[in-house]
């Protein structure tokens, strides 16, 4: 029995149990998106379910990426057969209310659905106090790399992409990122003041 | 898990929507010509099909967006469609899908970096292992025995 | 009370394969040969214990006893019967516990057929039989425990996973598949038990293991083939491999093993390439553990990944265990092992199994890095990247190419070497069947040039090996004055083990073919048409007749009926895809009905409908030659039948081991070259 050869021959199995290892600390459905940092794609999509006062936009109103710069702007997709969206819908709805007074605009986009069959959902879940824009064919949601719904983008008045989240956000990381972002209004001052938590 | 049910919500909406509401109904003519692609659209199509075999449908297990009947799928192969006819180059195409969901969406990762190695590997192996084989024939051919 | 029962008896099986495994090298040190029955004894016993198990398994699924925590996850009293009892392997608990009776199986035909064999080989077999035997005993009784009482006791379940009843090939695939991944453990049980016992330096673990080897690799092409079959009607997408990790991974032993096929028998003939050939061996047992491993660890993602859980761990420790043990035992042994010979020429069968080797051993590394490599490439770029079709077609096709000439080239060439004029006049009539098959495939409109030399190749191998029948039979006749047919059975007869191997190349031929000519002349459309409307896709036409509803227990199914229209317009069949919407899950089941012929199929899936039944969308495929996929895997399985089958010599008495293997005493060797 050679010894000295066996024990360099086990090192061989080294590298390959610790790549395994090292998989077992990462999720393989797990796919960053490289969009955070750069600046949102530009869209131009119809008004299908108008919203609330004071967000109310007709219907048939187009809604433009550009003329929402210098708002923080929270980009929604969802669809009515999306069961995690249910979730979310009302934390969505209430933050927008809340932030009425602030330099924000809350925006859903129809993903992969009808908007008959959105308008519905609405209805059904009790309203919506934004505007909904509906993408036909899905350019929009291709343009904003989505993966499925929901997911939330949260755009800075430079319009840039802050973050993404993927799967119904919650209404402390909703609030974070636009506190952080939105300039908070001091008397007389208009130096943007990010808050941290 | 939750993929999974995205991937089973766009399949259920396919079906649901299928025809849509655009499409304009003619019921009871029996007398349709059947439906046959024309020659003008094959070579686009020919090379939207190249194009799309090569990109990852995101809400499948590893189909290309051209085998996928998942709707994103569908509608990803219609962004190839019109980039390609509105003149743009595979290249340009595959940059911008990369620029929106990363590296991942490359079916065939792109040649570069750490990803040559992986080109390599193969080619060497059997460039490498014919010429082994070349020198052990020849080794072994010998005509005097060894033990 | 059932699980009660199978539980405890799954417990004692642990207890029971751990005393055998532990015995086994006392009783052979101290010399207590008597305490080997123990061993043998633990190998019947877990047999016996696991069956038991088993089988309250499937008596718990069929009577719907929910009590069991694997009956409450998968099943249903909705369920047909046939997948109930197939959903036995359908999640992850059951399939472990499947796999432990096939392994008990194996272990306990090993040991019936070979314990009289003298010598310490099949002892020490037995013994790495029944360690492997224990970590799925510790699996059963810990993270993968499928007798878990479950309380309250819920009224009904939610049925297996719905892509799995959704076709009666479920019934096939997985037990093939197990009966082939675990036959590989017998292998390598005698390779470890030739090096523990000082007999690895003969060639005789290598015969007796030719028969347990030859099985399994019938058993996994089989699978792997079923898999095919079972992925292409079922999945929707007119295709039947899609390089997903799982699939690679059944694949990776199957290369390694049909090259210990033929390294072996370079290994009997010329007594050289022992080290290379118990190396195969090794690998293959590795290759099937990492398979399972890859399925059941959720490390890559993948369409056949079972729930992740802990049981990753103990899958990767298991790895982990395994690779060390065998590098250390091969590589500390490999001195002993290693041969030298000769090969008498170039020009010769020994040449081309060793290209044959390096091709398969090739391919068997390409596709395990790339399977691997978005692994890799995380670890050290921090980077999401996707290897898939196009890299594998890429990279790993043309290797499989040459390996499709390689199946013509080395039946044609004799045993030992030859002159390179004789070689020649072997190796050239069948370069008809190249040009054939070649002009054949450009006047059919082939144009990549991987396409038209596979089928050129393709062509060749077929008549290399129809050859040798040819002048096998011929001679037969001539010097016998036999009939054509008699002379076929006592040629295949005198010689089971190669003539079975040319019929196994043919079936791989025919796979290849159906392979080659599907992927190169494949045509698809997509239309929506309305009741009457007509789709026609290379020359084949469909037209819409209705669309349908129908409730069934576990399902309602929606479906389309299309005429079938010949060239004159008359219906000459009908094809009705369905979409299979089953209660429990949100997800249809797109299923396509395919209509065969030899010449190839007509493919349909329905993809979309008016919810009214005014239209229906449906993709038609026309896929040339996909049937002789499936018809050739039958071939294959003939070939290695017929294999198993051979009169070969019996294996020799270890007195005569002792004389022919040259090396001295363990305390003088271990000198290094």
């Amino acid at each position: 029995m050679n010894w000295k050869r066996a024990i360099v021959a086990m090192f061989a199995a080294v590298p390959l149990i610790a790549l395994f290892a090292y998989g077992f600390t990462r999720d393989p459905r797990d796919i960053p998106s490289p969009l955070p940092g750069h600046d949102a794609p530009a869209f131009a999509l119809a008004v299908f379910a108008p919203g609330e006062p004071p967000f109310t936009r007709p219907v048939g109103d187009t809604i433009r990426l550009r003329d929402l710069a210098g708002k923080v702007t929270v980009v929604n997709f969802w669809a009515s057969w999306c069961l995690a969206c249910r979730d979310e819908h009302v934390t969505l709805s209430e933050t927008a209310r809340q932030y009425a007074g602030r330099p924000t605009q809350f925006v859903g986009v129809l993903y992969n659905d009808r908007p008959a069959a959105g308008l519905r959902w609405i209805a059904d879940m009790g309203g919506q106090s934004y505007p909904s824009v509906a993408d036909d064919r899905s350019r929009t949601a291709i343009d904003f790399g989505l993966f499925g719904v929901p997911e939330t983008f949260i755009i800075d008045p430079t319009g840039r992409i802050a973050y993404k989240h993927i799967g119904p956000i919650s209404a402390s990381v909703l609030r974070h990122w636009i506190d952080s972002l939105v300039p908070i209004p001091a008397a007389g001052d208009t130096v943007r003041q990010p808050s941290v938590r | 898990m939750r993929h999974r049910v995205i991937a089973a919500a766009t399949v259920i909406v396919a079906v649901l929507c299928a025809a849509g509401p655009a499409r304009a109904q003619d019921t009871g003519a029996r007398s349709r010509p059947s439906v046959v692609a024309t020659p003008a659209d094959s070579t686009l199509e020919a090379r939207t099909t190249a194009v799309a075999s090569a990109l990852r449908c995101p809400v499948c297990q590893g189909e290309s967006i051209q085998d996928s009947p998942a709707q994103l799928a569908q509608d990803m192969r219609a962004v190839v469609r019109d980039q390609l006819r509105a003149g743009k180059t595979p290249d340009e195409i595959r940059a911008y899908f990369v620029s929106k969901y990363g590296e991942w969406i490359l079916l065939e990762p792109a040649m570069r970096g750490l990803n040559i190695l992986l080109y390599a590997f193969p080619v060497i192996l059997v460039v490498g292992g014919l010429a082994l084989v070349v020198f052990l024939v020849r080794r072994w051919s010998k005509p005097e025995a060894n033990t | 009370m059932i699980g009660l029962l199978a539980h405890n008896a799954l417990l004692v099986s642990l207890f029971t394969v751990a005393l055998g495994a532990v015995i086994t090298p006392i009783a052979i040190r101290s010399g207590r040969r008597d305490w080997l029955q123990l061993t043998y004894g633990a190998v019947y016993t877990n047999f016996l214990l696991v069956s038991i198990a088993t089988v309250s398994m499937v008596v718990a699924l069929v009577t719907h006893d929910f009590s069991v925590s694997y009956v409450a996850a998968v099943g249903s009293r909705s369920t047909p019967l046939l997948f109930t009892i197939i959903s036995l392997w359908g999640a992850l608990e059951g399939s472990i516990l499947f796999w432990a009776w096939v392994l008990a199986l194996y272990a306990a035909a090993v040991v019936w057929i070979h314990h009289r064999r003298p010598g310490n080989l099949v002892p020490y077999a037995a013994m790495t039989l029944l360690a492997v035997a224990a970590f799925f005993a510790v699996l059963l009784a810990g993270p993968a425990n499928p007798f878990l009482p479950v309380s309250p006791v819920p009224a009904d379940g939610p049925g297996p996973n719905t892509l799995l009843q959704n076709h009666i090939l479920m019934a096939v695939h997985p037990p093939l598949l197990y009966l082939g991944y675990v036959g590989m453990s017998v292998p390598l049980a005698f390779a470890v038990g030739a090096i523990l016992s000082n007999e690895a330096a003969s060639n005789d673990w290598a015969i007796l293991s030719r028969r347990w080897m030859l099985a399994s690799w019938g058993f996994l092409s089989a699978a792997i083939i079923a898999g095919m079959w079972w992925s292409y009607e079922v999945l929707g997408w007119g295709g039947y491999w899609a390089w997903d990790p799982v699939e690679n991974a059944s694949f990776l032993p199957w290369l390694t093993a049909t090259a210990y096929l033929h390294s072996v028998m370079v290994q009997e003939r010329r007594n050289m390439l022992r080290l290379w050939t118990l190396n195969l061996c090794v690998a293959t047992f590795v290759l099937t553990i990492l398979g399972t491993f890859l399925t059941r660890s959720g490390i890559l993602s993948s369409v056949h990944a079972f729930t992740t859980g802990t049981i990753g761990y103990y899958f990767l420790a298991f790895i982990a265990i395994v690779l060390v043990a065998t590098l250390v035992l091969v590589a500390g042994n490999s001195d002993r092992i290693r041969t030298r010979g000769n090969l008498g020429g170039a020009a010769s069968r020994e040449t081309v199994f060793l290209l044959n080797n390096l091709f398969l051993t090739a391919v068997m590394l390409t596709v395990l890095v790339g399977t691997l490599y978005p692994l890799v490439a995380e670890a050290m770029r921090g980077v999401k990247v996707s290897v898939g079709e196009p890299f594998f077609n890429r990279m790993a096709v043309p290797a499989m190419v040459a390996l499709i000439f390689l199946m013509g080239v080395g039946p044609a060439l004799p045993w030992g070497s030859t002159t390179w004029a004789n070689a020649r006049q072997r190796l050239l009539p069948p370069t008809i069947g190249a040009v054939v098959l070649g002009a054949i495939a450009v006047i059919a409109g082939a144009r990549s040039v991987y396409a038209i030399l596979a089928f050129a190749f393709v062509g060749y191998a077929a008549m290399a090996n129809l050859r040798e029948y040819w002048i096998g039979m011929r001679a037969r006749h001539r010097a016998h004055g036999e009939g054509w047919p008699t002379a076929l059975a006592r040629l295949i007869g005198g010689n089971r083990r190669r003539y079975g191997g040319y019929v196994a190349h043919i079936g791989a031929l025919l796979v290849a073919l159906g392979i080659t000519a599907s992927s190169t002349f494949r045509t698809e459309r997509e239309a929506t048409l309305l009741p009457g409307e007509t789709l026609t896709v290379a020359g084949h036409t469909v037209r819409l007749k209705n669309v349908w509803g129908r409730e069934e227990p576990q399902r309602s199914v929606i479906g389309a009926t299309l005429d079938v229209l010949g060239k004159d317009g008359a219906v000459i069949g009908t094809v009705q895809p369905r979409m299979n919407y089953y209660r429990v899950s949100d997800q249809p089941v797109p299923t396509p009905d395919v209509r065969s012929s030899p010449r190839g199929d007509l493919y349909v899936n329905l993809t979309a409908f008016e919810s009214n039944g005014a239209n229906a969308t449906v993709k038609v495929i026309v896929e040339p030659l996909v049937p002789w996929i499936w018809f050739g895997g039958m071939v294959i399985v003939l070939g290695a039948v017929i294999g198993l089958f051979h009169r070969g010599r019996r294996t020799a008495a270890p007195s005569t081991i002792a004389v022919a293997a040259p090396e001295p005493e363990p305390a003088l060797a271990g000198t290094d070259s």
